[in-house]
């Protein structure tokens, strides 16, 4: 029994320490100069540190990073926040009253949140083009926040049919209106569950690459991902230069997990769990 | 449940309804219609036609010359690869982890596949299979293999990506396992095994029958996964060499942006989409019974 469990601690640490192989690969090989590396990045002599790899990606003469961050930000923050309202606003609606179509609506947006972005790239690309929003930031946050919208209005529903209604309805009785009801009463008790789907709606957004791909065109708009592959070089890869790049994207989405696990990870089970 | 009123519906629902329309079902229904329009307007099944006997699409010579066969046959092989690993990948070790100290760092690591961009993702499952640097050529040249670049050869390239995205992918089915066997109540397992059923019988007998409604989610999250995978093909290999990791998401975007052939694009869509609801019905008769 005790042979046992030992044996189940070793393989199940290696397994783990097996996950973590790339991530160290990456590290290792932003942080050392290219010459180091040609015996593979796990052989440490010579072992020197530098930074120059960062640099190189944040001021990259065609993709810099510096600009692609921030772009990726001034999209990112607006296409978390207004989804994250109307949606929460939807699926109140959806957990509490009773309307004619309640059902085929219902279906309609699980339907959406199974689609795939491929299904409206063509017919989206046209119309933000005869909008004049082509090219432009607010039409990129009008599509994250469409696309959004259906998953966070189905997993704010469920949370809303958890909570009970009767501190609504006690409310009422003292002659409080729906919408007092909800921005008073309900929306703080809220809270915790805008935080999961805020923090899942920021990692979507800031991973997305294909929206991004076929709506924003000028170099100096470009978002974070999409410099990544502008990076990447066709036939000769400059490792140093695009494992510093790549830990620079992933950081920020790396780092709010870890500050919002708990909220992560509800969020990830609630929304998948109903 | 209370009656909606008129301005109830405008406040609440009005907003979300108005930017769903626009966005994303009018669009859908019009790359439906596109699916069947020709480059002249007219009413037909040509586009179909053409993407269906395409060899971009199914290659069946390529059974015996080798890959390419086909974006429809390549997301079909990642999924018979990758969703029976990742499941069970990441149940094994939802069961083993719960019992191990430091089971929740391990278990932050293995997430962190799917906390990263799948652009950055891509760079990564290229760079552990890259000729120089890769760390599978280091452990495999151990062996006595030659090193490669595992992603440029067609015999290679779409196997490198579909186990690099297991790599990705697992730490999903191990935090939804984890969190479902948090709810078997133990009484469960101590009166097994005062019974003397074993590890192995109480794993078969009782963890995995009470799991099913979580596999359920788990395998058709992971199968739009795999049917969607766009961004790790594009970084990795841009569907290559010679097309022979082509999948039918990057498939779309070359025929509608490269090519484009709206109407070609709008059936891999359409194809797409009715792989992606079929997969997604179980889930999608759950919910809307549950109403």
């Amino acid at each position: 029994m005790k042979n046992r469990m030992i044996l189940v601690y070793i393989i199940t640490w290696l397994v783990g320490l097996l996950w973590l192989i790339p991530f160290l690969g990456v590290f290792m090989t932003a942080i050392r100069p290219l010459d180091e590396l040609l015996n593979g990045w796990w052989s440490l002599k010579p072992f020197n540190i530098g930074f120059k790899n960062f640099l190189s990606a944040w001021n990259h003469p065609t993709a810099a990073l510096a600009q692609g961050i921030l772009n990726s930000l001034k999209v990112v923050i607006p296409s978390t926040i207004l989804p994250l309202v109307i949606a929460t606003m939807a699926g109140y609606y959806l957990s509490r009253y009773r309307f004619p179509g309640k059902r085929i609506l219902f279906v309609i947006i699980i339907i959406t949140i199974t689609l795939p972005q491929q299904m409206i790239a063509v017919p989206v690309y046209s119309m933000l083009s005869k909008m004049g929003l082509i090219d432009s930031y607010l039409g990129l946050i009008l599509l994250h926040t469409a696309w959004g919208i259906p998953w966070i209005t189905f997993f704010m529903r469920n949370f809303f049919a958890t909570l009970p209604a009767e501190i609504e309805e006690a409310a009422r009785i003292d002659g409080a209106s729906d919408f007092a009801v909800f921005f008073k009463i309900v929306f703080p008790l809220t809270l915790p569950a805008i935080g999961s789907a805020s923090v899942l709606q920021f990692n979507w957004v800031w991973s997305d690459f294909f929206l991004a791909l076929i709506t924003i065109y000028s170099p100096d708009k470009l978002l974070a991902t999409q410099r990544i592959p502008l990076m990447r070089g066709i036939y000769h890869v400059d490792w140093g230069l695009l494992s510093a790049a790549a830990i620079m994207v992933m950081i920020i989405p790396i780092l709010v997990f870890f500050l919002l696990q708990k909220y992560y990870v509800k969020g990830m089970i609630g929304w998948a769990m109903k | 449940m209370r009656k909606s009123g008129f301005s109830q519906f405008l406040i609440f629902m009005l907003p979300a309804l108005i930017l769903l329309s626009t966005f994303v079902i009018y669009p859908s229904i019009k790359t439906t219609l596109q699916s069947f329009v020709d480059e002249n307007g007219k009413i037909t099944f040509k586009n179909y036609k053409d993407v269906l006997t395409s060899r971009d699409t199914i290659d069946l010579s390529g059974f015996s010359r080798g890959f390419p066969l086909g974006t429809l046959l390549h997301n079909a092989i990642w999924i018979a690869i990758h969703l029976p690993l990742t499941v069970s990948l990441g149940l094994i070790l939802a069961v083993l982890l719960r019992k191990v100290r430091g089971g929740n760092i391990l278990k932050s690591i293995i997430f962190l596949g799917m906390v990263m961009p799948m652009i950055i993702g891509g760079v990564m499952v290229r760079f552990m299979f890259d000729g120089n640097l890769g760390v599978i050529n280091a452990f495999l040249g151990l062996f006595g293999f030659e090193s490669k670049t595992w992603t440029a050869y067609p015999e290679t390239s779409l196997f490198s990506l579909i186990f690099g995205s297991v790599w990705l992918w697992t730490g999903f089915s191990l935090v939804l396992y984890s969190a479902g066997l948090e709810t078997i109540p133990r009484d469960f397992y101590e009166a097994a095994a005062m019974d003397g059923a074993g590890p192995f019988k109480i794993f078969f007998k009782i963890t995995i029958p009470l799991l099913k409604p979580i596999t359920v989610v788990v395998v058709t999250m992971t199968l739009l996964w795999e049917l969607k995978i766009f961004d790790i093909v594009y970084v990795a290999t841009m569907g290559g060499p010679g097309g022979a990791s082509n999948v039918l998401a990057l498939q779309m975007y070359t025929y509608a942006f490269r090519e484009l052939n709206t109407g070609k694009a709008a059936v891999v869509a359409v194809l797409l989409t009715t792989l992606t609801i079929t997969a997604s019905y179980p889930l999608i008769k759950g919910s809307s019974d549950a109403r």
